[in-house]
């Protein structure tokens, strides 16, 4: 995958018998071990290959769960609470997979941010970030189809709330819905397909992953400084240098995932989804899974009619254009310089981006009354802000701080202190 | 990769493959609960054993029960049936292993070591599953007035005992009791 | 142009200092007598054996839970997703369990004249339901379903707010639900405030999650359920005691898990460090 020249070389006659027929572990050799990655990479570029395990962990999980799972909404309910009781470990498995979901959605999180801080959207990158983005959409839709089929009263309003979005739309709306859901509204019919779908996304999801990685292997990362790799001396190979440190990012990572499933592993669940779905009955209060909460905070921030579009349209639109806006990033910027590191004010909106997601993810949570409204509508001004107005205009009035030449330069400008030999450091590109 | 590094290889080895080892432990570890989920989980176990109250039937009357997803024959034998079943010679048999779950693997299929008790005779207890391959076996028909596989012409004696056909072996008897007169506790 | 900029960040970091305030605001809209908001109070916190890394159920409490379940909940709640096999976990022994079993009726499988007729349950069964269905269950209870209780503990906890929410994570409190049916069970007989008006047919509970009363009267009374251990017979000590019962019966495998936690954290640890020494070695001579 890595597009280059290839450093692999089979030396028993068995590799080189493979090699001569499928060549698997020689684009495994180029793409995870004499890949070059930037020697500079800090631990926010760790997160690629933490979403790449948490991919795997889910589906694991979730094929081991189907196993004993019945999609029927008269079985459904019962038939997850004999995992957590009967089965073997089914209490385990079955928080890992539900708890892997929000961490899967903690780490895309991270990398998305890490991503718009590094600039890591900008040419020639643009097709490696719109996949990003469409696994972004993939996972949503598996996430929200998973969290229907414990068929709680939270998996059925929130099948019901979600479905009800193609509603807004005038005249194909209700076609749409009803063609979505089987039915005139939530029933066994969209518990079975939501079960197909659910199952079959994340393999959907993989599949777009490769396409991801592979568009990767053929720009490079990124790095914190925006600069392209120039020579040699600014990359490591990729194994052992990032396998490691991934390796103890991965740690890291699992420790919090633990701690959730060991301690708290309903903290990030709502207690109505421990009761059976009631279609007679609503509950109070109704939230999706937190990782929702910020679109879920500008869908409900728009409480006004626009021109001829209605507050329900208005609000679908803009919770849609709030991941559309995502995919025309790489042309909304214009700066010349990739990283935020050597852009002042790109930087401090940005960490402002960062404080109003996680507020908008808070008003989510609330009831949408009083105050709340007004600043979900603030929040969602500036996201939108932040990207159409503030994306473009960054990039054409504000000074960069002066780059360095070289991703080398700036690693040896940083560690100027701890005086190290140049030699010493440019030796790893000779040990691969 | 630190092949000019002389000073403390040994302690570099270590400390890798020592890494390497906790995550191939770990990677155990996580694998277990993938596995252990497969085995019969802990409502199948709870029906693993059943008490089945067997008052009602009279010589000459059977009574089907399910265990463990397999039909159980339960049979008040008649004493013509029992004499018949006692009158067989061991040399007669083409398996002469008792296949009785509450007795040792080597003990003869007599026809008192294939009674569900001493002090009952009359009573058999078996697992109603063709030693062949599987079907379930009509009762009091055949050659032998026992049972009789339809799917591929095994006959058994009234004692259950395979006399004639494919099927290798006599019917297994499942570990079973007496709780009272009346009532047999089966697994 | 910088100005500008400035003070666009200035308003941001403003809105969010406000926020605080609209917060504080929305949340202390209150009117005593037509409250918005509920529960009205708030549970208390109280201590939980299982609560904490190293939890675990109170055998004996459970047991006394169970015997509070029998005697009063049980006429009204069903509990149908616990076996009575699982009461082993409270320290019964089989033949205890057999007992317990079969003081209660189940539907058999139809016999030979295609009747069906109860049987003793046995370890194996459900905990039968009161009522045959859930209209027969609203029809006695003045239309209100008494709630099964098979995971009550889970499926009620009382809303914490910022910032009690976040310190949830560190403080690892899992037990709004066993505080909150403490709260309620506790929380009946009290005078409703001036002015409020409590719809007929009604008990007023200021604990109470979803309205400011509820179609249950107080279940429970000090001295109505006796205690073979000599632990007080008392409404607080009762409604303790079937708290604790219902997390068992919500989440029977919590000890469980919490044991294995504290190995897999263990582990992860340790790994993490080695992990993070043999990094440190890889990327001794690279500059980074």
């Amino acid at each position: 995958m890595s597009g280059g020249h290839s450093s692999y070389t089979p030396n028993t006659g068995i590799e080189k018998w493979i090699d001569a027929r499928l060549p698997l572990p020689r684009l495994m050799y180029d793409s995870f071990v004499a890949y070059p990655v930037p020697r500079n990479l800090n631990y926010a570029y760790a997160f690629g290959g933490i979403l790449a395990i948490m991919l795997v962990s889910q589906i694991l999980t979730g094929v081991v769960l189907a196993m004993h799972y019945a999609v029927d909404t008269g079985l459904a309910f019962n038939s997850v609470e004999k995992i957590m009781r009967d089965v073997n470990s089914g209490w385990l498995l079955r928080y890992l997979h539900a708890n892997g979901a929000s961490m899967f959605f903690l780490a895309v999180y991270v990398h998305i941010f890490r991503g718009l801080y590094y600039g890591s959207y900008k040419a020639p990158r643009e097709l490696l970030w719109i996949l990003g983005v469409i696994i972004l959409l993939l996972m949503m839709a598996t996430a929200f189809m998973g969290y229907v089929l414990p068929w709680g009263q939270m998996s059925f309003w929130g099948a019901t709330v979600i479905t009800g979005f193609f509603t807004a739309f005038p005249i194909i709306g209700d076609p749409i819905q009803q063609l979505l859901l089987g039915g005139f509204a939530v029933d066994n019919p969209t518990l079975n397909r939501f079960f197909s779908l659910h199952y079959l996304l994340p393999f959907m999801i993989a599949g777009v992953v490769i396409l991801h990685v592979w568009a990767l292997h053929v720009t490079g990362q990124t790095n914190p400084t925006g600069i392209e790799v120039k020579s040699k001396t600014d990359t490591v190979a990729f194994t052992p240098y990032a396998t490691v440190k991934d390796a103890f990012a991965l740690c890291l990572f699992f420790i919090l995932f633990a701690y959730f499933v060991f301690y708290l592993p309903n903290f990030m669940g709502h207690p109505d989804n421990y009761i059976q779905a009631d279609s007679l009955k609503t509950p109070a209060h109704i939230v999706p899974e937190w990782y929702f909460l910020p679109f879920y905070a500008m869908l409900r921030a728009i409480t006004f009619n626009i021109g001829p579009i209605n507050s329900k349209l208005g609000g679908v639109l803009t919770m849609f254009g709030s991941i559309a806006v995502l995919f025309i990033v790489p042309w909304l910027d214009t700066s010349k310089v990739r990283s935020a590191v050597y852009r002042p004010w790109y930087k401090l909106f940005f960490w402002l981006f960062v404080a109003n997601a996680i507020m908008l993810g808070w008003l989510g949570s609330r009831p949408a009354e009083g105050l709340y409204v007004i600043f979900s509508q603030l929040g969602t001004a500036y996201y939108f802000g932040f990207f159409i107005v503030l994306m473009p205009l960054l990039g054409l009035i504000e000074t960069p701080r002066r780059l360095p030449n070289s991703i080398t330069e700036a690693v040896l400008a940083k560690n100027k202190s701890g005086g190290q030999p140049v030699g010493v450091a440019a030796a790893p590109e000779t040990k691969g | 990769m630190s092949a000019h590094d002389t000073t403390e290889p040994t302690r570099r080895d270590f400390l890798y493959i020592a890494t390497g080892m906790a995550g191939v432990v770990g990677a155990g570890a996580f694998a277990w609960p993938f596995i252990d989920q497969m085995r019969p989980d802990a409502s199948t176990l709870a029906v693993s054993s059943i008490e089945v109250d067997v008052s009602a039937v009279q010589p000459g009357m059977s009574l089907t029960v399910k265990w463990r997803g397999k039909p159980i024959f339960i049979r008040n034998r008649t004493d013509k049936e029992v004499e018949e079943a006692k009158a067989v010679e061991l040399s007669q048999l083409k398996d002469p292993v008792a296949r009785n779950a509450n007795l040792p693997t080597d003990a003869q299929a007599t026809d008192a070591d294939r009674t569900a008790s001493k002090d009952k005779e009359n009573w058999l207890v078996m697992v109603g599953v063709c030693t062949h391959l599987g079907c379930i076996p009509l009762g009091q028909q055949g050659d032998f007035g026992g049972w009789f596989c339809p799917c591929h012409g095994s006959h058994y004696d009234t004692a259950g005992r395979i006399r004639k056909g494919p099927a290798p072996e006599n019917l297994p008897i499942p570990p079973l009791s007496f709780i009272s007169d009346t009532v047999i506790k089966i697994g | 142009m910088k100005k500008i900029l400035l003070g666009l960040a200035a308003a941001g970091l403003g809105t969010m200092l406000a926020l605080g305030g609209a917060y504080a605001a929305e949340e202390a809209g209150h009117n005593a007598a037509e409250p918005t908001h509920f529960p009205i109070e708030k549970p208390a916190e109280l201590d939980w054996t299982f609560a904490g890394p190293f939890g675990h159920y109170d055998k004996q409490q459970l047991q006394r839970g169970l015997k509070i379940y029998k005697e009063v909940c049980s006429a009204c709640h069903s509990m149908s997703l616990v076996a009575f096999r699982s009461l082993e976990e409270l320290g019964y022994t089989e033949a205890q369990v057999k007992a317990f079993a079969a003081e209660y009726e189940v539907p058999d499988a139809p016999n030979a004249d295609g009747e069906i007729v109860n049987r003793k349950a046995i370890p194996a069964d459900h905990f039968p339901s009161p009522y045959p269905n859930a209209q027969a269950a609203a029809a006695a209870n003045g239309g209100a379903v008494p709630p099964d209780f098979s995971l009550i503990a889970k499926a009620r906890a009382v809303e914490r707010g910022f910032p009690l929410f976040v310190a949830d994570i560190f403080t690892q409190y899992q037990e709004g639900g066993p505080d909150y049916i403490h709260a309620l069970l506790t929380g009946f007989g009290q005078t409703p405030p001036e002015g409020m008006q409590i719809p007929e047919g009604t008990h007023y509970n200021p604990y109470f999650i979803a309205a400011k009363s509820l179609a249950m009267a107080q279940p429970l009374q000090d001295g109505q359920v006796t205690y073979d251990d000599g632990s007080p017979q008392t409404l607080d000590q009762y409604s303790k005691d079937i708290s604790a019962f219902l997390m068992w019966a919500a989440e029977p495998h919590l000890e469980d898990r919490k044991k294995t936690g504290f190995r897999v954290m263990i582990f992860l640890i340790v790994f993490a460090g080695l992990v993070y020494i043999a990094k440190r070695r890889i990327w001794a001579d690279v500059e980074h």
